[in-house]
């Protein structure tokens, strides 16, 4: 049992990786909870362990609780505009053409669907970069298009800087989930459509009764995948709003940390906003879970 | 793993002759779609447009006009002294060596994890769901100090290894499910014919793998070659900067106005090969979505 063979390769094949991850990943977890009780500065050596310090700074903190609202509206807004935009394209691409009884999706679904999924694999600091370009106020593509009524420093003002960074969000989303729910949906059994078809379900029908309840699963794991990414959002919102966005309407928690970490030195308090973070993102795990639960889900994760 | 053969076939089934009465549906449909493209096209064909024009045409100019003259100006403006050719090879030489050494280690580990029984399997099954689960943000503090302290922060070498570690959770679990779903009859087979352990690995699982492997490949290269945290916060002399850094920096430049076609031209260099890869390997790509949400 125990040979050189066997040694070397449980060694190799779960050692190194291991090693790896533990180095990289998990030990600056535990130490990023640790430093949110210190009051570190980042540079010199010295710190002393302050307790709760950093959570009660962090409750009565107006900037903290900016953020921490500026991602709970994304966590919110961006997952729901997101898949109902792409639940129906899906619908569409799949069975949204002519016929009835068989169910078929438009012609051409195929240039849709490879267009769609387009923003998906731009990078989002480019994806970021084009709409702050489109954004512009003086030379951007938007106003150009726009008459000269409507036209608006989009994000520069505090009424439209949240509305327009969330377009981009959700421009640079729809196309994967769709590709996702197109997988779910073609994996539904044609039968089953067939039969609602014939049984005289119409389009909406159909998408609520037999679409919905098959592809739940996909839907909850989608959910939970776009929201901790809404919880982030740090690569749009950084290059859309460098500083937060007037009045801090776009400032979320990430770059919040990240000013603080590294512009201000205060380790030991942007290691409590990352803890916050944390908290945060398993709380609207959680979340997701028990309504899909409560709503008559099954819990099994997938 | 759900089964796949009893998928809807890629292509549309045989159809019946459409009724009249679906025309406006199919054609609401239509209209819909097209306007998203639109949308998601839009924006990429002014940037293309505007890249190939002079900073004056960009500022006056009508938008989506065609520009005066094709002139390649902005791009090599902005691949030598905006460095991002510069970008552009460290970006390939890190993800690339990433990729490699995560698509090893991963499939190394996933394999271990879920066909050997041995005291804390489980314990690293939920150490990797944790990593998978919490923000990134919360590690990149002291990560920045572990680096510092293995003597690797600020250098290509050390970049790589933190993009290794943090795509490993997704890696292993992808391929976690996909190792317990192969036949153990046929690992039973080469132990018997005297293979050894790495034997077995290398020459009978690992190929088996293949097709998960590609799936997973894909996801982490798109992950990583659009990371924009890690570089930011762990990469920052510029001389090692990567693609995702060298194009946000053209966003401050362009705050001169002399700039502007040249981030126009940054923009379509970095999204240029993506999209044509992504064009030739679209059908394996959405074949890896369909996977991913079938485990």
């Amino acid at each position: 049992m125990w040979s050189f063979d066997s040694i070397s390769f449980f060694l190799v094949f779960l050692g190194l990786p291991l090693a790896l991850f533990l180095t990289l990943v998990i030990w600056p977890f535990l130490q990023a909870a640790f430093y949110s009780f210190t009051n570190w500065g980042g540079f010199s050596q010295e710190f002393d362990i302050v307790g709760f310090d950093n959570y009660v700074r962090l409750v009565q903190d107006g900037t903290f609780l900016t953020a921490l609202v500026n991602n709970v509206k994304l966590a919110i807004v961006i997952p729901l505009v997101t898949l109902v935009i792409a639940l129906i394209f899906a619908t569409l691409v799949t069975v949204g053409g002519r016929g009835i009884g068989q169910t078929v999706g438009v012609k051409n679904s195929g240039f849709y669907r490879v267009v769609s999924f387009f923003p998906y694999v731009i990078p989002a600091v480019v994806t970021a970069v084009i709409f702050m370009k489109v954004f512009d106020p003086s030379d951007g593509l938007l106003n150009r298009l726009l008459p000269a009524a409507f036209e608006q420093n989009w994000l520069g003002s505090v009424s439209t800087a949240m509305p327009a960074s969330m377009v981009v969000i959700v421009w640079a989303g729809v196309g994967f989930y769709m590709l996702l729910f197109i997988a779910a949906i073609k994996s539904i059994p044609a039968e089953v459509y067939e039969a609602a078809r014939l049984d005289g379900a119409g389009r909406l029908r159909t998408l609520w009764s037999v679409t919905l309840p098959s592809i739940r699963e996909t839907v909850q794991t989608a959910w939970i995948y776009i929201g901790i990414a809404a919880l982030d959002a740090f690569v749009f919102m950084h290059i859309l709003n460098n500083s937060g966005g007037p009045d801090n309407s776009t400032l979320v928690m990430p770059q919040y940390l990240f000013r603080l970490a590294f512009s201000q030195n205060q380790f030991g308090y942007a290691s409590a906003v990352g803890v916050a973070m944390a908290v945060v993102t398993l709380v609207f795990a959680a979340l997701v879970f028990t309504i899909n639960r409560l709503s008559g889900g099954s819990t099994r994760s997938s | 793993m759900a089964t796949l053969s009893e998928t809807v076939s890629e292509t549309a089934p045989p159809q019946r002759r459409p009724k009249r009465a679906d025309t406006p549906v199919a054609v609401g449909s239509h209209v819909v779609l097209i306007i998203w493209s639109l949308v998601v096209i839009g924006p990429l064909v002014w940037v293309f447009i505007s890249s190939f024009k002079t900073d004056r045409e960009i500022v006056s100019g009508d938008p989506l006009a065609l520009p005066q003259q094709w002139n390649l100006d902005n791009f090599i403006k902005a691949l030598t002294e905006g460095q991002l050719g510069r970008a552009m090879i460290n970006t390939v030489l890190v993800v690339g060596a990433a990729l490699v050494l995560v698509m090893l280690l991963g499939a190394m580990c996933a394999y271990v994890l879920a066909r050997f029984e041995f005291f804390g399997r489980r314990a690293i099954y939920y150490l990797m769901l944790a990593g998978l689960t919490f923000p990134v943000f919360l590690a990149i503090v002291p990560l920045f100090f572990v680096l510092q302290n293995l003597g690797v922060l600020n250098t290509l070498p050390g970049l790589t290894l933190t993009y290794v570690a943090f795509a490993l959770p997704f890696t292993v679990f992808f391929l976690y499910s996909f190792f317990q779903g192969l036949p153990g009859e046929i690992s039973e087979a080469a132990a018997i014919d005297g293979a050894g352990r790495w034997r077995t690995f290398f020459s009978v699982m690992l190929p088996m793998a293949t097709s998960g492997m590609a799936s997973v490949a894909i996801f982490n290269f798109l992950g990583l070659w659009n990371q924009y945290l890690l570089p930011v916060a762990l990469n920052t002399s510029r001389e090692n900067w990567v693609l995702s850094q060298a194009v946000a920096s053209f966003v401050s430049q362009a705050g001169y106005q002399s700039r502007q076609g040249q981030l126009f031209a940054a923009v379509v260099i970095t999204i240029i090969p993506v999209l044509i890869a992504y064009i030739l390997f679209q059908r394996q790509l959405q074949g890896s979505v369909s996977q991913g949400t079938m485990k």
